[in-house]
C-alpha cells in the first residue's frame, strides 16, 4: 500500500522552483505516518499470525513448534469459546439496543425549545468521556448489595447485581448504557436538527398524526446517522473488555476479549491466543468495513 | 411556525423540559455520588440510608497521597499537637502516616501513577497530533492514488481490539525491553491515536480554503512556508480539539496499560481499581483518587463541547 503514495506528482510545480517540490512534501508528510502504523500495528499482527500456527507459550523457554491449523481447528470446535461468543453477542444486543432506545429517546426530548439546552447537553455527554476502567470501579460502589445507592433508591434491599451469575451481564450492560447512550444521543441530535422544518409544517397542515410524522419523516431522515451510531457502538461493545473485567469475575460475563486476555496473559497459551485474536480480528474488520461505508455515505450529503 | 405552536405543543414542551431535567439528574447522579464520596469522612461513606448531607472533609485526599498504617494506640496529646494539620486528619481517622527513619513522609503509589499518566498521555498526544496534522494536510491537498484505501487502512488500525494488538506487542516489547516503560505505552498510544488524528485533522484541513495557500505561493512563499505560516494558524482550533481528544483517549486507556505495565510505568487506570478488594477498602480514598483522575476529563469535555460531535464521528459529521 505504501507504494501507492509514491506516484508521480508534478515535480515542476510552481512552488518547486523554490524549496521542496509538492511531491517531496507530500511524501514527507504522509509516508512517516504510514510507516509508523505498519511498524506498530501491521507488523505485530504479522508476527502474531506466525505464532498462531504454533504451540508457543510465552511463559516457558521451550521453542515454538509448528502445529499448522490445529489452534484454529480446536478453537472453532471448542464449545466454551462459542459460549464466550454467545455471551458477547448477548451483551452487544442488550447494550446497543439500550443505548439506542435511551439515547434516541433523550435526543427527541432535547430536540425542542429547551432552556439551557447547550449546558444540559454537555452535562449529559460527560459519562462517555470518562475512563471505562474507572467508571467500572465506581459503579461497583453503586451496585454494592449492602450500601449501594442503586438498591437503596430502587428499594431492592440487598439484591445482588455483580455476584449474581444471571444478573451480572445485565449490570455491566446497564453501566455501558449509562456511559454510551449520550453518544447515540449526540449523533441523533445532529440527525434530528438536520431534518428540514418545512417537512413538519407540511405534515401539520396535512393533519398527519405524530405517529405518522415520526415514522415517515423523522426516522427515515435520521436513519443514516443513527446507523453510524449503531455500527460504531456494536463494534465497541463487541470489543468490550474494561467494564466487564473490572465489574465482575463471573463466568457468565466472560466476553470474548476477556477470554482472549486470560488465554494470553494468565494461561500463557500464546500460540492459541494469537489464533483466537485472528478470529476476532477478522470479525472486527468486517464490521469496520461496513462502518466506513456509512461514514463516507453520510459525509457526502 | 407560530401557527404550529398550539397549546398542546406548548404543554408537550413543558413535559419535555421536565423529562430532560429528570434524565440529566439520573445521568449525573453516579458522577455526583463518586465526587461527594471523595469528601466524606470514612464512617459516612457506606451508610444505609446513604449520607447526602455531611460536613465535607479533605482527609480522603491526604490519605490518597500518603502511605498509612493502623494506629495501635491513640497518639499522645504532644504527638497530636506536633503533627501538621493534614497529619491530624489521618490521626482522626484512626490511622497514622508512615514515616521513614529520618521522619520523611512516605508517599502512596498514587502520585507516581498520576505522573505516569500525564507523561504518557501528553507525549503520545504531541506525537500523534504532530504527525497527524502533516499527514492530514497531505491527504487534503495532494492527489494520492488509492486515497480511500489508505484512509480505510489508517482507520482500521484504530478499530483493532487492544488485547489483539497487545499480545504480539507484549512479546516484541519483551525482546527489546520496552515492557513497563513510558516509551512502550507512548508508542502504543501514539499508534492508536494517530489514525484518529489523521481522520479528524483531514476534516479541519478540508475546511481551510486552498486559495489561502495559493495566494501565498503567488506571493513567493514556498509550499513549506505556506503550510507553516498560513495553514497551521488557520488550523489551530482543529489542532487543539484533536489534541484534547487524543489526550483523553490516552489518559483513559486501560487494557494496554494493564498488560504492558505493572509498576514503574503503570498509569492510573490500572492502578486505581487494583486498590479495591485489598482488605477493607476505604471507599473515600478510592473516590478521591477517582475524582482527581476524572477532573481533567470533565474540564476538557466542557472546553470541547462544540467539537464533540465531530470528534466522536471521526470528522464525518461536522454540523
Amino acid at each position: 500500500m505504501a507504494t501507492a503514495v509514491m506516484t508521480t506528482l508534478d515535480p515542476n510545480s510552481r512552488s518547486a522552483a523554490r524549496g521542496m517540490s509538492d511531491l517531496t512534501i507530500r511524501n514527507l508528510f504522509i509516508i512517516p505516518t504510514i510507516v509508523f502504523l505498519i511498524v506498530f500495528n501491521i507488523f505485530p499482527l504479522i508476527y502474531s499470525l506466525g505464532y498462531s500456527f504454533t504451540d508457543f507459550r510465552a511463559s516457558s523457554a521451550a521453542p515454538a513448534n509448528f502445529v499448522g491449523l490445529q489452534n484454529y481447528r480446536e478453537l472453532l470446535n471448542d464449545p466454551f469459546i462459542w459460549s464466550n461468543f454467545a455471551i458477547t453477542a448477548k451483551y452487544v444486543i442488550v447494550s446497543v439496543v439500550g443505548q439506542v432506545v435511551v439515547g434516541f429517546g433523550v435526543a427527541l426530548l432535547l430536540n425542542r425549545d429547551i432552556p439551557l439546552k447547550g449546558l444540559l447537553t454537555t452535562l449529559l455527554l460527560l459519562p462517555m468521556m470518562l475512563s471505562m476502567a474507572v467508571v467500572g470501579l465506581f459503579w461497583k460502589l453503586l451496585y454494592d448489595p449492602s450500601f449501594g445507592i442503586i438498591n437503596y433508591t430502587l428499594g431492592l434491599g440487598s439484591f445482588e447485581w455483580l455476584s449474581n451469575p444471571d444478573m451480572a451481564l445485565y449490570a455491566v450492560a446497564i453501566t455501558d448504557i449509562w456511559m454510551w447512550s449520550p453518544f447515540v444521543m449526540l449523533l441523533s441530535l445532529a440527525g434530528l436538527s438536520a431534518v428540514p422544518k418545512h417537512l413538519y409544517e407540511a405534515a401539520a397542515i396535512d393533519r398527519a398524526g405524530s405517529f405518522y410524522t415520526f415514522f415517515r419523516i423523522t426516522l427515515p431522515l435520521v436513519a443514516p446517522i443513527l446507523m453510524i451510531a449503531i455500527i460504531f457502538r456494536t463494534m465497541e461493545a463487541f470489543k468490550t473488555f474494561d467494564l466487564a473485567y473490572i465489574l465482575t469475575s463471573q463466568p457468565t460475563t466472560e466476553v470474548i476479549s476477556i477470554r482472549l486476555y486470560k488465554m494470553a496473559f494468565q494461561e500463557w497459551q500464546t500460540g492459541r491466543s494469537c489464533a483466537l485474536a485472528y478470529i476476532v480480528l477478522i470479525m472486527i474488520l468486517a464490521i469496520t468495513n461496513i462502518y466506513v461505508k456509512y461514514l463516507n455515505k453520510v459525509k457526502e450529503r | 411556525m407560530a401557527a404550529v405552536t398550539t397549546s398542546t405543543e406548548r404543554s408537550l414542551n413543558k413535559l419535555a423540559i421536565v423529562g430532560v431535567l429528570i434524565v440529566t439528574m439520573i445521568f449525573l447522579a453516579p458522577i455526583y455520588w463518586i465526587a461527594s464520596t471523595a469528601f466524606k469522612p470514612r464512617n459516612l461513606a457506606t451508610t444505609i440510608p446513604p449520607t447526602v448531607l455531611f460536613q465535607p472533609e479533605i482527609s480522603p485526599f491526604v490519605k490518597l497521597f500518603t502511605k498509612r498504617s493502623q494506629l495501635r494506640t491513640a497518639p499522645t496529646p504532644e504527638q497530636y499537637a506536633a503533627a501538621p494539620w493534614w497529619e491530624r486528619l489521618v490521626f482522626d481517622g484512626g490511622e497514622k502516616v508512615v514515616r521513614s527513619g529520618r521522619g520523611e513522609v512516605q508517599w502512596s503509589g498514587y502520585p507516581n501513577r498520576f505522573m505516569n499518566s500525564l507523561i504518557v498521555a501528553i507525549t503520545s498526544t504531541v506525537l500523534a497530533v504532530g504527525m497527524g496534522t502533516f499527514t492530514a494536510y497531505g491527504f487534503s491537498r495532494f492527489k494520492i492514488k488509492g486515497e480511500q484505501d489508505l484512509l480505510f487502512f489508517i482507520l482500521s488500525t484504530r478499530m483493532l481490539p487492544p488485547v489483539v494488538v497487545a499480545i504480539p506487542m507484549f512479546l516484541m516489547y519483551r525482546v527489546v525491553g520496552l515492557n513497563d516503560t513510558h516509551w512502550g505505552l507512548i508508542i502504543l498510544y501514539t499508534a492508536f491515536n494517530l489514525s484518529f488524528s489523521v481522520w479528524l485533522m483531514k476534516g479541519f484541513m478540508d475546511e481551510i480554503p486552498k486559495e489561502y495557500e495559493e495566494a501565498a505561493l503567488v506571493d513567493g512563499y514556498t509550499r513549506m512556508e505556506a503550510f507553516f505560516k498560513i495553514v497551521l494558524p488557520e488550523a489551530a482550533t482543529g489542532i487543539a480539539a484533536t489534541a484534547v481528544f487524543c489526550f483523553i483517549t490516552a489518559w483513559n486507556e486501560y487494557a494496554f496499560a494493564l498488560i504492558m505495565t505493572n509498576r514503574r510505568a503503570q498509569t492510573a487506570p490500572p492502578f486505581i481499581p487494583s486498590q479495591v478488594g485489598s482488605g477493607l477498602s476505604d471507599w473515600t480514598v478510592i473516590a478521591a483518587g477517582t475524582f482527581l483522575f476524572l477532573l481533567p476529563v470533565a474540564i476538557f469535555t466542557f472546553l470541547l463541547r462544540n467539537h464533540l460531535l465531530r470528534g466522536m464521528s471521526f470528522g464525518a459529521i461536522r454540523k
